[in-house]
């Protein structure tokens, strides 16, 4: 008997349709006349995360006020220093923070983020520098993300062809951790971060 | 080389489905279930204007990969290694299930958790675990209150339809350790008691267990498609990560996914984006599992791939929209399909993976009326496979000799009228009751679940030949 990666190999190709039609892409690139961050800010309070605006000069305060019953906050290794003046907890390659750490009660999370999607209200984390590691955005109860408006696409195509690297782990986020398990009521906040807020933020 | 493994009926379905209509309260359960997902999908499907397009676009990706199968599976392979995860090849359920279990026995861990994943429900990879003394923990909040409750799963996406909210209370309480006594049935306290459940297990386990949405062939990244962040659990916070990918979940390049992350949420849970996606291409230093690998299973799905019209089965993304929408589904529940797949796709996959038993009699569990290929994210003409199921399945002799004599009436057109006349002539005593119910036997076997119309005064050729 031959092992088992050529046998399945060699029993698609025999049963395999000869050829397919070519496919059609007349899908929507983009998604026209649409105002991405009114939708943005639409959909993300329709998931019940928290939705807020900042301008470059304003970030610091407006993250100031997010933060002001957290315990610890955790920043991973390549977030601005100037969006948050106080004391921070900066995740690095060399000194991880551990889980249990992350699992404390009260720590929050402020990370940036790739790419938004607005018709979708999702955020897609890639484990850029000003993003982390994906544990930092799971294990916190708190995630606050700032989204710069240029950061913002209309729908999936746009956002996906913006990702400069695939293979990187990617996360994408849409609203607070939910389930619909129960008669398929919606609950927010099962084992993600119980509580999301969105900065939109104008460079 | 058929599929084994928990998607072989072990019932006929008209047995199993007698069973499940006799439990008024999960008729109830699933009606309301089924109507809410159904309108929400509805809602959010409208809201696109291309969604036609997008169907036509994923169902000719789909067939496109079939095509290429061997060539993107290798192009995957050569991908992910290169990454840094290791592949394995099952041909089915058992060579599955004694790799992950050999996997898992080489990091001397005793427990793994588990992402919600229809492969490994598939395979039946928990009772081989156990029977080793590995105990696999589900994370999915609806597959552990399944398992909690020594169940089954009985709908793709909500395994525990079928319970409502105080069955479930009741199920926690009881079997759940460290649950409150005096836990209430509000879903939000029911959620946070699985939180509080599940959180130490997270953070302890060193093997996480999935199986994957896509395979992406040209860059080896693997995705999950989730809600409650237990597979974002499970695909981070373990060292070692094991997943369980059928062959048919390959998606050629990166860029595709604009087209499934469409379709996917919007038919499944009916949402404009589950809340988390995840995906990771082998290993990444520093960030995430540090082992990975890739367990790629057959179990049946060259058998479907073989056949010209069912093969279009393999498209299928598991999204479960058929299910909501399906009259017979309502009824009778996922149970009484006998597989993991139930509903419209399991009644055209499960018989198409395994060939054999009382899987035959699934193709017959559907009224054709064609919500489901409506419904159908991919276009998969279910009515269509399940009328090709049937043709190409035995029939009984009975079945096979009035067939043939009606041909032979029917080949002639004198002999047609004549009959017509000799039908009419025959019930006009039993006139009056306009339909009969229930007939002696053998025609017994017909009225069990059909009506049998009488045939009218007048034909419609007689009605044309007089005027």
């Amino acid at each position: 008997m031959s092992d088992a990666r050529t046998e399945i190999l060699a029993r698609v190709r025999a049963r395999r349709p000869a050829s397919a039609p070519p496919v059609p892409r007349d899908y929507r690139r983009d998604v026209p006349g649409i105002d991405v961050v009114e939708v943005l800010v639409d959909r993300l309070a329709d998931y019940k995360a928290g939705v807020h605006r900042a301008s470059a000069v304003s970030l610091a305060d407006v993250l100031g006020g997010l933060l002001t019953a957290s315990s610890t906050v955790v920043v991973p290794p390549g977030l601005p220093a100037s969006w948050i003046p106080g004391p921070v907890l900066r995740d690095s390659p060399g000194a991880p923070v551990p889980v249990a750490a992350l699992d404390a009660p009260g720590v929050t999370v402020v990370t940036g983020v790739a790419v938004a999607i607005a018709v979708t209200g999702t955020l897609i984390l890639d484990a850029a520098p000003d993003q982390g590691r994906r544990v930092l955005s799971l294990v916190p109860d708190h995630h606050v993300c700032v989204v710069w408006m240029d950061q913002i696409c209309g729908g999936v195509p746009a956002a996906l062809g913006r990702l400069t690297d695939p293979a990187r782990p990617l996360t994408l986020i849409s609203g607070p951790s939910a389930t619909s398990d129960i008669e398929l009521n919606r609950v927010e906040g099962v084992h993600g971060p119980r509580r999301l807020d969105v900065v939109i933020a104008t460079r | 080389m058929n599929g084994t493994g928990n998607i072989v009926a072990l019932k006929p379905f008209p047995d199993a489905a007698r069973l499940e209509l006799d439990d008024a309260q999960l008729r109830a359960n699933l009606r309301r279930a089924t109507h809410t997902i159904r309108d929400k999908r509805l809602r959010v499907v409208g809201e696109v204007d291309d969604w036609e397009a997008l169907r036509r676009a994923g169902a000719a990706i789909k067939d496109d990969v079939l095509a290429r199968l061997p060539e993107l599976l290798e192009q995957f392979e050569a991908s992910v290694t290169r990454a840094g995860a290791v592949v394995h090849w099952a041909r089915d359920a058992d060579e599955a299930c004694e790799i992950v279990t050999r996997l898992v026995q080489e990091t001397a861990a005793r427990e793994v958790v588990k992402v919600k994943s229809m492969a490994t429900q598939e395979i039946g990879l928990n009772e081989a675990l156990e029977a080793v003394g590995i105990e696999a923990t589900e994370t999915d909040l609806a597959e552990l209150i399944v398992q909690l409750a020594d169940d089954t799963p009985s709908h793709i996406l909500v395994p525990a339809i079928h319970y409502n909210r105080s069955q479930i209370r009741d199920i926690f309480r009881s079997r759940m350790p460290g649950a409150a006594a005096d836990l209430t049935d509000d879903p939000p306290a029911l959620a946070e008691a699985a939180r509080k459940h599940l959180r130490a297990k997270f953070l302890s386990a060193t093997v996480g267990v999935s199986g994957a949405n896509f395979a992406i062939a040209d860059t080896g990244t693997l995705v999950v498609v989730e809600s409650e962040g237990n597979g974002r659990m499970c695909l981070t916070l373990p060292q070692t990560l094991i997943s369980v990918v059928g062959i048919e979940k390959i998606l050629p390049t990166f860029a595709e996914l604009e087209v499934f992350l469409q379709l996917l949420p919007r038919s499944s849970t009916g949402e404009r984006m589950n809340p988390y996606t995840s995906m990771w291409t082998g290993v990444t230093p520093g960030d995430g599992p540090q082992a990975t690998h890739v367990v790629l299973i057959d179990n049946g799905r060259t058998a479907t791939l073989g056949d010209e019209v069912g093969r279009q089965a393999l498209r299928c993304i598991r999204c479960s929209a058929c299910l909501n929408v399906c009259p017979v589904y309502e009824r009778v529940g996922g149970h009484a399909y006998g597989s993991v797949y139930p509903g419209p796709i399991g009644a055209i996959l499960s018989p198409q993976m395994t060939g054999e038993g009382a899987n035959k009699t699934l193709p017959y569990a559907s009224s054709l009326c064609g919500a489901c290929f409506d419904a159908c994210p991919v276009r998969i003409d279910i009515p269509q496979v399940l009328v090709h199921l049937r043709q190409k399945g035995p029939k009984p002799p009975a079945e096979r000799a009035a067939f043939r004599s009606l041909a032979w009436i029917m080949r002639d057109r004198r002999r047609y009228a004549a009959a017509l006349r000799a039908a009419r002539r025959g019930s006009a005593p039993l006139r009056g009751f306009g339909r009969l119910r229930r007939l002696p036997w053998p025609a017994s076997a017909w009225t069990d679940s059909r009506d049998v119309p009488l045939p009218p005064k007048q034909t419609f050729r007689e009605w044309w030949a007089k005027r």
